[in-house]
């Protein structure tokens, strides 16, 4: 399992395009993969999980996949998270 | 069986076509124990099949028929249907609480609606809300065999029927298709009434009963000139109403042509006709109808709209974008006129026993000068950017008037001190809506720029006749003699002052009123976007010479207004004889 911390420093946090970027992201890789806000997981392929968490501006998450592509996914959705300016 | 329901009439114009009812079914059910687990999944699978393949269409057909950004909510719709959190929580809850789909769906589609509604300072979530909301509602019909109506697949001509509509329903009209509008409330000023008439579909409201009265598909006749629908018009009454459209069409027409000409007599006297506007939104409407200028902003809206007071900013980018949306042409704002019937959420005023007697408009503003100041600011800054004229409502005495100057040069000068630019043209005025003020018109026609006659507000102060109050309606006048005279008063007072005098009340495009104050000279009429080109109509078929003695008759000679619609309905039969 590959899993990796983010401090988020968007202004609206993780919703709205944001979210919806990274459900495609993530819906790219055959992985299961999660995002753990607060002491609750969701799927991060389902946008109405991650919009459900309520993401915020400086908000810690983490992000773990497992599966046989799960270090290309976790590559891919750090990568949509930088260029994005979603989170550090 | 022809049956003829009365509403308001809310959008002109006349459309015959089947009506297409947009009314939901009844989705209501009841919580059930399932045994066959395996068989309720397969029948909440197929209800998932079965609405995505029909919002896929949907969508399809909202995009040929609507465009790309209509139809996004419909990809929106289908993200949700297949969401794993959504769709595998209802199929976790049918699996351990053995429950029907229609229980578990809404127990899931709720949880998720409260979680999204929750998120208060957040817009875009709380939409999000309505979709999960109209994707359940989706799902739950196909769960109980009904059918929702879908607009957005419109493929033929239709009126729609509703007992409301709202916004969202509204974006999924095709309006190719749609050709007028019947619902059973609302009024002229409903959200459904303002489309048709932006949409220029003609519109009956508040019928009250349309969508029990009528079966979809049934021939309906919508008469949005004098508010009656019939419901399956025989072959005479279509005869009828095609030919009323016609006439409307071609009248229309005309009119339309009348657009970039200038306001003129007969006798080519030029006066200018203007637009009435509550937002820069109306701005579309303006131009479209060529106004001359703007003759009243009534910034209230600004104060309304908002969830707390405008800020200086927000109000200067309002005023700026309607003074150059003018191009030069004159944009006249009336500073804030809350209190009467007009109240904000987040300033509590004290209760008042009449409030139209009350504290409103500059009493307000003077005596909340802060609030004031931040406007008057704002206008100053705008005034830069075109050719503004400021306008203080519900003035009745000197002492108001001068209190109000003095604070706007007192602020015009602190900005001039900072190196603010303030048009060099702008103008400053007042309404006359206070009897008192019309009788002393030659007092403060030295001390303004101009005036702008307010006559909802004058015609109900001079009569003593809330105009709220159907009880009292007929005594709300406009060509009452006593009306009468104080406008002419008015306007004489303010020619022999050397100012312009302005009207911006419905008055000014009322086809009686109109001949009337063009006799007495009025120089400028301004009124709902959607009458100037009437207006401009009618002024080309007057001559000034003919009506000279129209305003003294009016005034003096005539004894009632039945007299004086009499007095112009006879003028206006030998014109057109």
């Amino acid at each position: 399992m590959e899993k990796r911390d983010f401090h988020v420093i968007a202004e609206t946090g993780i919703h709205a395009r944001p979210a919806t970027l990274l459900v495609q992201a993530a819906s790219k890789f055959g992985s299961d993969i999660n995002l753990e806000y607060n002491g609750k997981s969701v799927n991060l392929k389902s946008i109405m999980g991650v919009m459900s968490l309520g993401v915020g501006k400086n908000a810690d998450v983490s992000i773990s996949a497992d599966g046989d592509d799960e270090k290309d996914a976790i590559e891919a959705i750090s990568e949509t998270m930088k260029k994005e300016g979603l989170a550090e | 069986m022809t049956k003829t329901l009365k509403g308001i009439a809310a959008s002109d114009g006349i459309a015959v076509a089947p009506a297409y009812l947009l009314v939901e079914p009844d989705l209501s059910f009841s919580k059930t124990n399932v045994g066959d687990v395996e068989g309720e999944l397969a029948r909440y699978h197929e209800a998932i099949k079965v609405s995505t393949a029909e919002v896929e269409k949907i969508r399809d057909s909202a995009k040929t028929s609507l465009g790309e950004e209509e139809a996004q909510v419909f990809e929106a719709h289908l993200m949700i249907l297949n969401d794993p959190e959504f769709t595998g929580a209802i199929e976790t809850e049918i699996k351990e609480q053995k429950i029907n789909s229609e229980a578990a769906l809404d127990e899931t589609a709720q949880k998720f609606i409260t979680i999204f509604e929750g998120m208060t300072d957040n817009e875009y979530m709380q939409q999000r809300a309505a979709d999960v909301r109209d994707v359940s509602k989706r799902i739950m019909a196909h769960l109980l065999g009904k059918e929702l109506p879908n607009p957005a697949t419109i493929d033929h001509e239709v009126v729609v029927v509703a007992h409301d509509l709202t916004p969202s329903d509204t974006a999924q009209l095709n309006k190719n298709f749609v050709k007028g509008f019947v619902t059973d409330i609302g009024g002229r000023t409903a959200h459904s009434a303002i489309m048709a008439r932006s949409l220029e579909l003609p519109a009956v409201v508040g019928t009250e009963s349309i969508t029990a009265d009528v079966e979809n598909g049934q021939n309906i006749a919508v008469d949005g000139l004098n508010g009656d629908v019939v419901i399956e018009p025989d072959a005479d009454q279509i005869a009828t109403y095609q030919q009323k459209s016609e006439a409307f069409l071609a009248q229309k027409a005309e009119w339309e042509k009348l657009k970039n000409e200038p306001s003129v007599t007969a006798d080519n006297k030029k006066f200018i006709i203007a637009a009435n506007i509550g937002t820069p939104n109306d701005m579309q409407g303006v131009n479209d109808n060529g106004a001359e200028a703007i003759g009243l902003y009534r910034t209230e809206f600004l104060y309304m709209d908002s969830k707390n007071f405008p800020t200086e900013e927000e109000q200067f980018e309002a005023y700026k974008e309607v003074i150059e949306g003018m191009n030069g042409k004159q944009v006249i704002i009336r500073t804030m006129d809350i209190g009467g019937d007009k109240h904000l959420d987040y300033w509590d005023l004290p209760e008042e026993m009449n409030p139209f007697l009350g504290v409103r408009a500059i009493r307000l503003s003077l005596q909340n000068e802060e609030i004031f100041r931040t406007q008057l600011r704002a206008l100053l800054r705008a005034s830069a950017y075109g050719k503004l004229g400021i306008m203080f409502p519900m003035i009745g005495t000197l002492g108001e008037l001068r209190k109000a100057k003095s604070i706007l040069a007192t602020e015009k000068d602190k900005l001039t001190a900072a190196g603010v630019k303030v048009g060099s043209d702008l103008q400053v005025g007042m309404m006359i809506e206070i009897p008192a003020a019309a009788v002393m018109a030659d007092q403060f026609a030295k001390e303004v720029d101009f005036f702008s006659i307010g006559t909802n507000d004058l015609i109900q102060y001079s009569m003593a006749a809330d105009r709220g109050n159907d009880n009292v309606s007929y005594l709300y006048q406009p060509a009452n003699p006593a009306v009468l005279r104080l406008i002419k008063h008015t306007i004489d007072a303010a020619h022999e002052n050397n100012i312009w005098c302005g009207m911006c009340g419905e008055a000014a495009g009322d086809n009686i009123m109109f001949p009337i104050l063009l006799s007495m000279g009025l120089d400028e009429y301004s009124m709902s976007a959607t009458s100037i080109l009437r207006i401009r109509s009618l002024m080309k078929k007057l001559n000034t010479e003919d009506i000279k003695d129209l305003a003294n008759q009016a005034c003096f000679v005539s004894e009632t207004a039945e007299d004086n619609e009499k007095l112009v309905n006879d003028l206006m039969s030998k014109l057109t004889n």
